[in-house]
């Protein structure tokens, strides 16, 4: 017996008076866990029941890593050109100023200076919403710029990286960002200013051939995609299944790759321990 | 507490000592005149036993299943501030060499070692500590790291062996130790070696050349074990007691061949019967050994150390 019984047939609330949840206020992780959207941003993005962390962009990280949020953009003007004037499906213009307006950034990669428990530290940290954090010129120059403000400033360097790789529109301008950011790191290195590679879910393509696999130390978070040629590229070409936990950061580790894998509650703590470490400082709590 | 077999007579007066104090707990009989006597035989057994150890028995002791483990010193000196590094960027990240960062007295270190396990299971997770070649390539990326850095390297030997693999043979075992060896010669930052157990041959000098190579007082260094010494050159294992005379592995040998620079003593009954005191002592030796180095420049102590190697051998000219 039911305990209420529907007099007439059908949904009589008109359109403009159905009451929707809001959108993003709960969070549902892939395995099906749920979660508020406050609860979640307490618990660093990531998931509390299974852990899953949740993909962020560079205005997280820098609230994660930077002490009280206050950091200094560095060169957030600069925008792409469109010089091989590309046309895919859309225009590359319009596919940029879509992207502009969607995401509230300006390019796939925004760098800033900051204090992190109390010491400089210099992130730039990919953005995936934009265009797939796919890295063209501006994310090159503006990657370029930041490591030379940690070598004009002997401020250590940090990356998070999270691409699908280079940005097709721009061709081989793009590819050539590989070695621009490559050459910048080799500076670097000789300047002996410390280089944490962080890569995030997922980085992929040209950033693996690239400042994602050249860190003093690379670490990665857990389970995030890391690899060259997507799983589904290699697949393809293999003809072969791939094997359990392909491509994931505990993959990498297990190859040889990541010298660590830390949980994001960790992070900013294991990033400073590594460099009170390695530049023989007294260790901060 | 496991003993080994020249070890019975104090696992029997153990047995006395503790049977004899639950007599004295559990009835109304004064025993403390017998517990006495029986402690004072005790040490007077271990006395003997452990000042006139033979090679083979050092190298049972160094073998000892309670014997501290690379990560145990680790552990145990640098606590909380050990960062652990993984990978040598190539195939693999070997569980049979462990290294990472820590600090020692306020200084950075950084620490690498091979690794045994406690267990079978562990055992095995770590190759009885037998590294492949992509253990010395993760320890070579390491050192260069801390030379780009300018802090200095300890490291810590107890393997078996560098790990006899077919696959080991593909990646270039020979190739990996001898860049190591090489790499190490000329390292810009100090070395300090210490041989906490096993010191076996190639495996052992792969991450073993260093400005000052201590060995503690119940490990074994050389080119081969005792017993495949035996069995190469007796053609049979049973003679690997001869072998460990002959091949004057113990650190006392070692000393005197000039092979190694100093002897680190360990507790009576050796390094397991009382771990804190050996973490303590070796904590110690790193730290008062850095301070000498320190004081050279990079290219003197580059100098010294070449010319260290450059004079071991004996011949007639």
């Amino acid at each position: 017996m039911a305990w209420f019984k529907r007099k007439e047939k059908g949904i009589q609330t008109s359109t403009e008076e159905k009451k929707d949840t809001p959108k993003g206020l709960w969070y549902k992780s892939p395995t099906g866990k749920i979660v508020g959207a406050e609860e979640l941003e307490k618990n660093f993005y990531v998931s509390p029941e299974d852990d899953y962390h949740v993909r962020i962009g560079s205005k997280e990280y820098f609230s994660i890593l930077f002490d009280d949020n206050h950091y200094e953009e560095l060169n957030p003007g600069l925008t792409s050109k469109d010089p091989l004037k590309f046309v895919d499906t859309k225009k590359y213009t319009d596919r940029l100023k879509e992207a502009r307006e969607k995401t509230n950034l300006k390019d796939a990669v925004r760098t800033a200076v900051g204090k992190s428990m109390g010491e400089d530290l210099v992130i730039a940290c990919m953005d995936f919403a934009f265009i797939g954090g796919s890295m063209g010129s501006v994310v090159g120059e503006k990657i370029a710029r930041a490591i030379d403000h940690s070598i004009k400033n002997n401020i250590p360097f940090l990356m998070i990286s999270k691409s699908g790789g280079a940005r097709m529109m721009e061709a081989a301008l793009s590819l050539m960002q590989l070695a621009k950011t490559s050459a910048k790191l080799a500076q670097l290195a000789e300047a002996r200013i410390p280089y944490i590679s962080l890569c995030t879910d997922p980085t992929t393509g040209g950033t693996t051939a690239s400042y994602a696999m050249l860190g003093d130390i690379n670490i990665a978070e857990p389970g995030a995609l890391i690899g060259f040629a997507g799983p589904r590229v290699v697949k393809e070409a293999t003809g072969q299944d791939l094997p359990e936990g392909f491509q994931t950061s505990e993959f990498l580790q297990e190859h040889g790759f990541l010298d660590f894998i830390s949980h994001r509650r960790d992070l900013k703590k294991k990033v400073n321990l590594y460099l009170d470490l390695i530049l023989n400082r007294e260790l901060r709590s | 507490m496991e003993y080994l077999d020249f070890e019975l007579p104090i696992k029997e007066l153990e047995e006395q000592l503790s049977k004899c104090r639950v007599i004295g707990e559990e009835s109304d009989v004064d025993v403390t005149e017998t517990c006495k006597q029986i402690d004072k035989k005790l040490t007077q057994t271990k006395k003997d036993i452990y000042k006139n150890l033979t090679a083979w028995q050092r190298v049972q002791l160094s073998r000892h299943p309670s014997r501290p483990y690379t990560l145990d010193y680790v552990r145990a000196i640098c606590g909380d501030t050990f960062l652990e590094l993984h990978g040598d960027r190539t195939v693999k990240d070997d569980k049979a060499m462990i290294g990472g960062l820590g600090k020692i007295d306020g200084q950075s270190f950084m620490i690498i070692g091979q690794q045994k396990g406690y267990n079978t299971k562990t055992r095995q997770y770590r190759n009885f500590g037998m590294a492949n070649p992509e253990g010395y390539r993760k320890a070579l990326r390491l050192m260069k790291m801390a030379e780009k850095f300018g802090l200095p390297v300890v490291c810590l030997i107890d393997t078996p062996g560098a790990y006899p693999g077919i696959e080991a043979e593909e990646r270039g075992q020979g190739e990996a130790i001898a860049r190591n060896i090489l790499e190490m010669t000329r390292l810009k930052v100090p070395i300090i070696v210490v041989i906490i157990g096993e010191g076996a041959s190639g495996g052992a000098l792969g991450i073993g050349v260093g400005d000052r190579v201590l060995m503690l007082e119940n490990t074994w260094y050389s080119v081969i074990s005792p017993e495949s010494c035996s069995s190469i050159l007796w053609r049979s294992w049973e003679y690997k007691e001869q072998a460990a005379e002959a091949l004057k592995l113990t650190a006392k040998d070692m000393k005197k061949l000039h092979l190694v620079d100093d002897i680190v003593k360990e507790p009576l009954g050796g390094a397991h019967s009382d771990r804190e005191t050996t973490f303590k002592t070796v904590a110690q030796v790193i730290v008062e050994n850095y301070d000498d180095l320190k004081k050279l420049s990079p290219e003197e102590l580059v100098e010294e150390r070449m010319e260290k190697y450059a004079g071991m051998g004996v011949y007639k000219d």
